[in-house]
């Protein structure tokens, strides 16, 4: 197994790790933002990583290029995903579990 | 052999995942599941090697049906009532019995088949395309896509008819994020971009007409989530034609033919590449806007803008 290969075992096993930690995070934190900050951080990270191990991977620079603009579109995707779903529970006067040190508007 | 761990993993989380969205007491979570659901078939489709399939099923199953189911969802009561015992029982029954039938059936497959992959091979050469699953689609079998364009056009009449306007464009106000109107900017153009490139990768690769349509349709609902002026400005007229011209297509190339002396669909020799990208084409933008169409404009209007 030369170096790429290693390397992109390491990558992949830890792209997984994130995965994990973002679901343990998703089935253990305790109200809806927590669970957002997990969902959309650990996963893009995790993402990150196994991407960047295909892409060590990949034949052509095109295919890795391919690779690279999958993680950037979930990238984009997760986000406003994400704000949608906060703003949406915000209006809904969801309050956190956890009180935000922010003290502006309620 | 490994792949035979991850396809019993794969089969096990499908039965759950199905048996879990079966028995959820919230709408929400049992489309949500569904949605998933979907997911993983795409995934087992691959493993079964058909990957036009997986990207149908991911794009449509996944995607725009996910949509519809949500829309509905958020229209219905967040956990109704379980349903008499008797109705489940008998729809148990009956899911039963059509597993049965066709565990059955699959089991009489005698076990040197009389295959058609190796007549479509022959064939493949003068059907103009060099992938056989679009040769069959739209060449060999072009007769069955016709109709499969003609069934989504009387799904989508009788939408129009049951919303009681005669505008295709929702009614309802709607209170558009600007992140989402943002998102949609950045977005859209590279859903087409992605819908040309599946529209171009059916003729020698999987892809084709109905995925390229599902995604131009998710570009389609993304844009009318996000508020975006030109599905305001859009004419009603010209989203007409758009969803008719897949099926016009199919008919008009019909027509000239039949009136050129060939039989029905007989592609020329020679020109089968040229009518079958057309062809293709048209359909693809029909049922991107047909998608688009039942799943935003299944809201009535007057529906709370969310």
């Amino acid at each position: 197994m030369n170096a790429i290969d290693a390397l992109t075992l390491v990558l992949l096993i830890a792209g997984s790790g994130f995965f994990f930690a973002g679901t343990v995070g998703i089935l253990r934190f305790p109200d809806l933002f927590s669970r957002l900050h997990a969902l959309t951080k650990a996963d893009n990270l995790g993402l990150g990583c196994i991407v960047a191990g295909l892409m060590l991977q990949a034949q052509t620079p095109a295919a890795a290029l391919k690779l690279f603009l999958i993680w950037l579109l979930a990238l984009v995707a997760s986000a406003g995903a994400c704000y949608l779903i906060a703003s949406d529970a915000r209006r809904r006067q969801d309050p956190p579990a956890v009180p935000t040190e922010v003290s502006g508007d309620a | 052999m490994p792949e035979i761990g991850f396809d019993l993993l794969l089969a096990s989380a499908l039965l759950w995942i199905a048996w879990r969205a079966l028995t959820s007491p919230d709408v929400f979570k049992a489309v949500v599941l569904f949605i998933t659901f979907g997911l993983l078939m795409a995934l087992a489709w691959v493993r079964l090697g058909a990957p036009d399939i997986a990207l149908a099923e991911a794009a449509i199953g996944g995607g725009i049906t996910g949509a519809l189911l949500l829309d509905a969802a958020g229209q219905l009561a967040t956990t109704d009532a379980a349903p008499p015992r008797g109705r489940t029982l008998l729809a148990a029954t009956l899911a039963l019995l059509v597993a049965l039938l066709l565990g059955a059936a699959v089991l009489q497959i005698p076990d040197a088949p009389a295959r058609l992959g190796p007549a479509v091979s022959a064939a493949l050469p003068e059907s103009g395309v060099t992938q056989p699953v679009t040769a069959v689609l739209l060449n060999f079998r072009g007769y069955d896509t016709w109709l499969e364009l003609g069934v989504l056009l009387l799904a989508v009449l009788a939408l129009l008819a049951l919303r009681g306007t005669s505008h295709l464009q929702d009614v309802r106000p709607l209170t558009a994020d600007p992140l989402l109107g943002g998102l949609a900017s950045v977005l859209v153009p590279l859903m087409v971009l992605a819908g040309g490139y599946l529209l171009w990768l059916g003729t020698h690769a999987a892809g084709g007409a109905f995925q390229a349509g599902a995604m131009l349709a998710g570009a389609g609902v993304l844009l009318r989530l996000a508020g975006h002026r030109t599905v305001e400005q859009a004419s009603s007229r010209l989203l007409q034609v758009a969803i008719v011209c897949g099926f016009a297509a199919f008919l008009l190339t019909a027509l000239i033919l039949l009136a050129s002396g060939y039989a029905l669909l007989e592609y020329p020799a020679g020109r089968a590449r040229t009518l079958i990208v057309l062809i293709e084409t048209a359909a693809a933008v029909s049922i991107g806007c047909t998608l688009a169409t039942l799943v935003t404009g299944a809201t009535p209007p007057g529906a709370g803008a969310r």
